[in-house]
């Protein structure tokens, strides 16, 4: 399969690649680890006129913890983000999704900011992202501004960004203490795409009772959503089993399958149920400090 | 539509050549460099029979443009092999029946190379995680991953005979 032609560039800094994306708006498209756009480009789903290639733009790839946040580059690769100390240490919510994202080789050129910018629905990144109240950060030529992630995932492959801007980080809170992380993926295959999974980010109180709560889940509707049924169910009450149970049945009825190569509807909001149960028990062993 | 110059080291050997930018890394690698070890699967990016190094990252090559690649150093299984001595991946996949057609072969390999040099010791969940984007449609993967540990323990034994012919430390 040979995609269209198209022209390419390779700028080296930001000011660049956003004055390129400005001036060639409507034809220009931003190409990152490839790894989703090019077999949409050989497969001719789309057919931009220019690819601005990010690879070499500086700055992008970083992850830095900051005193409330975690920053992470937009070039950041799935790779970089499981193999990274910091979000090991206290973002498992991030590591259990980065080593579960596909296979090595789309680990080692996938990146975050592609990913969100793509907006697959089955995409692990999204609901985590959701899950976690994280911020996007999109920059152009005319300015900078930031998006709620439970803002920016509008509907399938589409997003709050423009086709002028860059997203160049994605900001996530850092856990409070007590506080713990889980992502529970199933797929049919290894390196497949999620045929529904849930993100967890949750805070105990001193109580022991849930505080605070953040729910995502992939593939099973036309986007990555917050579960704010489930979310409801859990807020101040003491985690134990039948709670999780009752959240993961909210989720499951807040979401909107479609039956697809991976499963029929019905069971796919049964996994998101059973994928929510998994990820609330984990998360709040984390939060023990028991996992 | 213009074409654009790109330069690429493949197993140490300098290649300049002027490709339209929707030329794959594959097909510049295959068509017009002529080295045809890199195999075709799937052409989707989901079998890793295209799998090369790009400056030590393992890559499906179907999945990257040959613009994307300008200025990189790139292993291919040809690479693999030594002054005439096999690779001791090249060599276990031999000893252990790691093959049958033999399509996947060269992907496998090159993949479990970049496998190796991150992780040398390791254990079989691993390297089955690590071949999960390599698809082998004959061999059940039972004696692939025999190879693996083979070549595994040679490599510890005797680490310069991973050098490859690059020369590019995998990372
Ligand atoms: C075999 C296979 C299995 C996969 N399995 C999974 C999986 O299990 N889970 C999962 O989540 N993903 C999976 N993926 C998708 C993979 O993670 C993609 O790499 C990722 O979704 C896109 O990131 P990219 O850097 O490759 O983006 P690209 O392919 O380069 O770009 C994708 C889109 O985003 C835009 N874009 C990219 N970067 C930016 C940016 N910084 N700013 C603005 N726009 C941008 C591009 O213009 C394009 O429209 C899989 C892919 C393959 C090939
Ligand atoms: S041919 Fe490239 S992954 Fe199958
Ligand atoms: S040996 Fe035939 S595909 Fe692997």
């Amino acid at each position: 399969m040979i995609p269209a032609q198209f022209d390419y560039v390779r700028p080296s800094d930001l000011p660049d690649a956003l004055r390129i994306l400005k001036e060639r708006e409507g034809e220009a498209k931003v190409l990152s680890g490839g790894y989703s756009l090019i077999p949409l480009l050989k497969l001719r789903l789309a057919q931009p006129g220019l690819l601005v290639d990010i690879r070499d733009v500086s700055g992008l790839d970083g992850i830095v913890e900051t005193a409330g946040e975690l920053v992470v580059g937009g070039r950041a690769t799935h790779r970089q983000i499981q193999l990274d100390p910091v979000v090991a240490a206290r973002y498992p919510l991030l590591r259990d999704a980065a080593g579960g994202i596909g296979d090595p080789q789309v680990r080692n050129w996938g990146t975050i900011g592609g990913s969100c910018a793509h907006a697959d629905p089955s995409a692990d990144w999204p609901a985590v992202l959701i899950a976690a109240r994280a911020t996007i950060v999109c920059r152009s030529a005319d300015g900078r501004r930031t998006v709620p992630a439970r803002e920016f995932f509008l509907d399938t492959f589409v997003t709050a960004i423009e086709p002028t801007e860059i997203l160049t980080e994605v900001r996530i809170p850092r856990p409070a203490d007590r506080s713990g992380g889980a992502y529970e993926k199933i797929e049919r295959k290894a390196g497949d795409f999620a045929t529904a999974a849930s993100a967890v980010q949750l805070r105990l109180g001193p109580d022991g009772r849930i505080a605070e709560v953040g729910i995502g889940l992939t593939a099973v509707a036309e986007t990555a959503f917050a579960a704010t049924e489930a979310e409801r169910v859990l807020a101040g009450n003491a985690p134990s089993e039948a709670l999780f149970r009752q959240a993961g049945e909210a989720a499951a009825a807040q979401s909107r399958p479609s039956a697809d190569g991976h499963g029929p509807a019905e069971y796919k909001r049964a996994m998101a149920a059973e994928m929510t149960v998994r990820a609330l028990r984990r998360a709040t062993a984390r939060a023990l400090g028991q996992a | 539509m213009t074409t654009q110059h790109v330069s690429v080291t493949v197993n140490g050997t300098r290649h300049e050549a002027d490709v339209e930018p929707r030329l794959l890394l594959v097909h510049l690698l295959r068509d017009v460099l002529g080295l045809t070890g890199t195999h075709i699967g799937c052409d989707t990016s989901h079998c890793g029979a295209c799998t090369v190094l790009v400056d030590g990252t393992s890559a499906k090559s179907c999945a990257l443009l040959a613009v994307q690649a300008n200025g990189a150093q790139i292993t291919t299984i040809e690479g693999m092999e030594q002054a005439g001595k096999l690779h001791p991946l090249q060599q276990a996949f031999w000893d252990q029946h790691g093959l049958q057609c033999g399509f996947c072969t060269p992907g496998m390999i090159v993949e479990s190379s970049w496998l190796l040099a991150q992780n040398p010791d390791p254990t079989e969940q691993e390297i089955r995680e690590g071949i999960s984007g390599n698809l082998c449609r004959c061999t059940g993967y039972v004696n692939i991953v025999k190879a693996i540990q083979q070549a595994a323990a040679e490599l510890r034994a005797a680490p310069e005979a991973s050098a490859g012919s690059a020369g590019v430390a995998a990372r």
